[in-house]
This record gives C-alpha cells, sequence and structure tokens, in this order.
C-alpha cells in the first residue's frame, strides 16, 4: 500500500538534502500521506498510545537514573540497601522526584493496560492473518520485550517484592536440572544470571544495565513493527483489504487528529492514577527493604502477569510448570498458522466471536486467580482448580478451537468495500 | 580478476574455508569474557563457613541463620517430631533421594540420613521449587509451609507436596563440641 512518493521539496535546502538523505521524504510518506482505511476505530489508536507511553518511560526512566543507585550494599540506614535508600530519596529529597518515579512506575501499569487492548484488538480483527504475519510476530517480541524489561525495573528499589520477585523469576531457569540431570545446566544458568549463589548485589547491577538498554531496543523492534505495518498497511475492523483510494484518508491530519485525542484521554486515566492513586497497583511489601532470609507472607506479581503466574501455579510439576509459563506466550507467535479462517474479523466470525470473548473472560479470571492466595477457595471452590480449567482454555482456545473453528464456521457476507460499507453504496464514490 | 566456476576444490576454496573457521574461533573467543564476566567474581566464591551455637535453642524452635546468601534453617526436634518423621517409609516420598552432602549421592531419603544428630535438623531454608524461603510450623506435614507457590515439608524438611521437586537440601556441616556445628 506504500506506493509511489508525493513529496515535493520546495525550498533550496530540502531539494539539496532530498537527494542526499531523503529523511523529510520518508516522514512524508510515512506520517503525512501514508494512505490509511477510513473505518479505523477508538481500537486502533492504542498503537499511537503505545508509542506515548514507550516515550514517557524512556524519558523518566533517563532522569531517575541519575538519581538511582544500583547497589544492594548497606548505606546509612541498617537493614536497608543504597538501592532503596535512593529511592527513598527521590521521592523525599529530589526536586520532583516523587512525580517521576511515580510517572516512571504507573507508566508501567499503563504501558501493559493499553499493549493488552492493542493484542486483544489484533486478536478480535484478525490482524495477525497474512499478510501481517511478521507484524504480529515483532509484537510478540515487543510484549516479551516488555515484559522482561518490567520485570528488570521491578527488582531495582530492592524492596521485599523486588528481591523476591528477581529470586523467584531467575530460578525458574533451574527446571532445566531436571532435564539435564547430573550437569545441573539450570542451576549454572541460575547462578550466570546472579553472579553468585544468590540474588546479590552484582545481580541488581546487572539488571540495572540491562533495565537501560531493553528499552532502546524495544524503541528498535518498534522500529521494525511499524516498518512491518507500512509494507501491507493497517488492518482495519472489516478486515477486508483495501481496494483503492475511495477506501482510505491520508495519515495526517485524519489519524493524527484523532490518534491524538485518544493519546489525551489515556493520559488523563494515566493522570489520576498517578497523583490520586499512585500505590493503587504497587504492593506495600516493597517498602519493606529487601530481606533475604524472610519471603513475604503472599508474594503475587504485578497485575500485568498475574494470569501467567495463575498458571504456572497449577501446575504442582516444577518442570512442566515453568514450560506451560513459557509456552502462554510462545503461543502467540503461532497464531496466524492456528487461524484456518479465510475471514479476518470477528464481526463477520459468530462461532469465533464467542470463543474471543470466553478468551478474554479467561484472561481475567486468570488474572483474579493468580492475585489470590495458595489455597484460596473462595465459596468452597479451590482457585487452583479454576486456574487450571483457566489454563486448559488458554491452550485449547489457541490450538484446538482456533483451527477447527475455521474449518467449522459459516461466516457472515463480506461487505464488497470498505467506502460503501462505511459510506453506504449510494454516497460511495465511483470506483 | 577473472573468476571460473570449476567443481573442482581449489586451494582458494581452502582458503576461505581456513580463513573463515580462523574468524569463528576468534569471534567465539571474543565474545567468551563478555559471557563469563556475569559469573561469580572470585570474591563471590571466596565464600567463608559458618559457626553455628546451639545452646540457646529450645526445643521445637527453629532458627533461621544466613550461609552462603541464603536462609539457614536449624531446627531442634521434639521426640515427639521425630518419631512422626521416622515412621515415614521412603516409598510415601515425593523425592527418595537424602540430598545430604555428608553423605553419598544416591543415599534414600530415610529420616536418618537426613541428620548427624537426630535432634538437630540442619537444612537449607531455600525451597527447591523457586527459591523462597519456607515459614516453619505450618503446612499439614509440621514442617514448613512454602507461601510462595504451595509447597511442603515435613520435619525432616523433605518435601511432601508439590510442586517443589526435591527435599530441603543439606549442607555439609559438623560438630564442634556438642553444643556448636561448622557449617559449610
Amino acid at each position: 500500500m506504500s506506493g509511489p512518493s508525493t513529496y515535493v521539496p520546495q525550498t533550496g535546502f530540502t531539494r539539496w538534502l532530498d537527494s542526499r538523505l531523503p529523511l523529510v521524504r520518508f516522514a512524508h510518506d510515512t506520517m503525512l500521506t501514508f494512505p490509511t482505511p477510513r473505518n479505523l476505530n477508538f481500537w486502533y489508536a492504542f498503537g499511537a498510545i503505545l508509542t506515548f507511553c514507550l516515550g514517557v518511560q524512556i524519558v523518566t526512566g533517563i532522569v531517575l537514573a541519575m538519581h538511582f543507585d544500583p547497589s544492594a550494599n548497606v548505606g546509612a540506614v541498617p537493614g536497608s540497601s543504597l538501592a532503596f535508600d535512593s529511592v527513598e530519596s527521590i521521592m523525599r529529597d529530589v526536586n520532583y522526584g516523587w512525580l517521576l518515579r511515580y510517572v516512571h512506575a504507573n507508566g508501567a501499569s499503563m504501558f501493559f493496560l493499553a499493549v493488552y487492548i492493542h493484542m486483544f484488538r489484533g486478536l478480535y480483527y484478525g490482524s495477525y492473518k497474512a499478510p501481517r504475519e511478521v507484524l504480529w510476530i515483532l509484537g510478540v517480541i515487543i510484549y516479551l520485550l516488555m515484559v522482561m524489561t518490567a520485570f528488570m525495573g521491578y527488582v531495582l528499589p530492592w524492596g521485599q517484592m523486588s528481591f523476591w520477585a528477581a529470586t523467584v523469576i531467575t530460578n525458574l531457569f533451574s527446571s532445566l536440572d531436571q532435564i539435564t540431570g547430573g550437569l545441573k545446566v539450570g542451576t549454572h544458568v541460575a547462578t550466570w544470571l546472579w553472579g553468585g549463589f544468590a540474588v546479590d548485589d552484582p545481580t541488581l547491577n546487572r539488571f540495572f544495565s540491562l533495565h537501560y538498554l531493553l528499552p532502546f531496543i524495544i524503541a528498535a523492534v518498534v522500529g521494525l513493527h511499524i516498518w512491518a505495518l507500512h509494507v501491507p498497511g493497517n488492518n482495519n475492523p472489516l478486515g477486508i483489504d483495501v481496494k483503492g483510494p475511495q477506501d482510505t484518508v491520508p495519515f495526517h491530519p485524519y489519524y493524527t487528529a484523532k490518534d491524538a485525542f485518544y493519546v489525551g484521554l489515556f493520559a488523563i486515566l494515566f493522570a489520576f492514577l498517578v497523583f490520586f492513586a499512585p500505590d493503587f497497583v504497587g504492593n506495600p511489601d516493597n517498602y519493606i527493604p529487601a530481606n533475604p532470609l524472610v519471603t513475604p507472607a503472599d508474594i503475587v506479581p504485578e497485575w500485568y502477569l498475574l494470569p501467567f503466574y495463575a498458571m504456572l501455579r497449577s501446575i504442582p510439576q516444577k518442570l512442566i510448570g515453568v514450560l506451560v509459563l513459557g509456552g502462554a506466550i510462545v503461543t502467540l507467535a503461532f497464531i496466524p498458522w492456528l487461524d484456518t479462517s479465510k475471514v479476518r474479523s470477528n464481526r463477520f466470525r459468530p462461532l469465533m466471536k464467542q470463543f474471543f470473548w470466553l478468551f478474554v473472560v479467561d484472561c481475567l479470571v486468570l488474572g483474579y486467580c493468580g492475585s489470590q492466595g495458595v489455597d484460596a477457595a473462595p465459596g468452597g471452590v479451590p482457585l487452583v482448580w479454576v486456574a487450571r480449567v483457566g489454563t486448559a482454555y488458554y491452550y485449547g482456545f489457541f490450538w484446538v478451537l482456533m483451527p477447527l473453528i475455521g474449518l467449522i464456521e459459516t461466516p457472515k457476507p463480506l461487505p464488497d468495500s470498505i467506502a460503501k460499507s462505511v459510506l453506504g453504496a449510494a454516497q460511495a464514490p465511483a470506483e | 580478476m577473472a573468476t571460473t566456476t570449476t567443481a573442482e576444490t581449489t586451494r582458494r576454496d581452502f582458503l576461505y574455508i581456513a580463513t573463515g573457521s580462523v574468524a569463528a574461533v576468534g569471534a567465539a573467543a571474543a565474545a567468551w569474557p563478555f559471557i563469563d564476566q556475569m559469573n561469580p567474581s572470585t570474591a563471590v566464591l571466596a565464600l567463608a563457613s559458618i559457626e553455628v551455637p546451639l545452646e540457646t535453642i529450645q526445643p521445637g524452635q527453629s532458627v533461621t541463620f544466613k550461609f552462603r546468601g541464603h536462609p539457614l534453617f536449624v531446627r531442634r526436634r521434639t521426640p515427639a517430631e521425630i518419631a512422626t518423621a521416622k515412621a515415614v517409609p521412603v516409598s510415601d516420598l515425593i523425592d527418595p533421594i537424602a540430598r545430604n552432602e555428608n553423605l553419598p549421592d544416591d543415599a534414600p531419603a530415610t529420616d536418618a540420613n537426613r541428620e548427624i544428630k537426630p535432634e538437630w535438623l540442619v537444612v537449607s531454608g531455600v525451597c527447591t521449587h523457586l527459591g523462597c524461603t519456607p515459614t516453619a510450623f505450618e503446612g499439614d506435614f509440621g514442617g514448613w509451609l512454602c507461601h510462595c507457590h504451595g509447597s511442603q515439608y515435613d520435619v525432616a524438611g523433605r518435601v511432601r507436596k508439590g510442586p517443589a521437586p526435591q527435599n530441603l537440601a543439606i549442607p555439609v556441616y559438623s560438630f564442634l563440641t556438642p553444643t556448636r556445628i561448622k557449617v559449610g
């Protein structure tokens, strides 16, 4: 859909530059005149919202790093650490430090909220289907990088939750011992990650280094993601291909304005969280300095990882539990080939639509299970069994229902074109 | 230079492969320091052993010490607890191996193989699932319950309920005097 360039340099300087480095031409073609389906709805604003989130995290992160001390050694306060103390100093002493840290910490949650909506949107409208498989897989890679970055960032304040999250997650690798026998590959990997025999100062140092690095790698993969988007162009709520100029509008001003409006709404929600409930998504135990001898009574990850945590906990065998956890994310990369339907959008897939919404509910239920204690059984229903059913549905949805429904479902008739569907047959420009 | 296509292996092919091989070995050699720097440094490897005084620990009490960065449980077991632990057949255990560094690797996980003196249980406080510290005197087996993912251990530190795959590890230790042990 990226047709011939329509850029015409207007000044002597831009003509000179255009024949040497066509930077302005590139920006003009990708951000101004880029032909975009005219029927994109609210749910398509999350690409712009996510770009905003990445920018906020990088900018606040760079300045927070100016005040943060990545050391697990004990400083002036006994029982604490220089890292913990420096975060408290950011909160109390650094000018506007409280604001920058709360924006960064809540920014992670807002980032994941947006990315989940973005992913569910792609799932609903079939945005992973040919020719957008690479676009989708790059998205899965970005999500994986986001999880890694968020995890390492969570470790940095060196509170109780930081320390024990680092311990539990790095120990996931020790499950490899169960398949490598006497070689103890898993233990060696864990030791290598720690730089010692437990999570300690070397671990904190390297997590800080990588936490600073990964967002820039994310930014690079986002570049590829947008590149892969601009080759076939946007999918749209109808899931049918763009047939000609009558189906599109230029990106600017139509979608720059629409995206900016929704970024504004998103920023209002963001600001509400930062200014009125800054610790709402946080865990109070992380305001206790890390103690390697005492695990908090209830150790839970941040809300955005709860569904995966519920899956891990529902499996009573270590290695299988870890594989189920990892497989849940890896599965996403296979979706383009698991879905056998020729129709992209769930608007025209009456059967799939129902299972899609059941899948959304399933993710929320898994999240709830993950947030409760190990032995919780509200109303006499043991949540571990709810989580097992939820895990089975998660996998069943992708590996059984997706291939099967595409074969047995009769989709509703697709509209002839985006223009006809949006404007009505009478008003549609001649094709 | 003119190039000719020939099915026969030439000296030039050999030079290409040899040069490429040297470059690959060189790249691997250059990468190794960047990988190995993350392993424990010599300062970390120079681990000390600790001595633990036992006289203040009362029967039925479990005390936690820090050993090599991890918690270490020293538990003075009551006669009733010892009897309970001895009554468990090895066939009932999830992990039938003693996991005692003072014994051979294949020693069975009988209660006798889990201690030097029955009154004193000295075990690592690292849950063998994902490394949390279990809480003493909780769970269905009188030993430890790990709050992270629900694993349970008995009064000999043996895993009785998953997801943990192994018994709590027993480090190398010895009695210096009847009331003092050296661990490590």
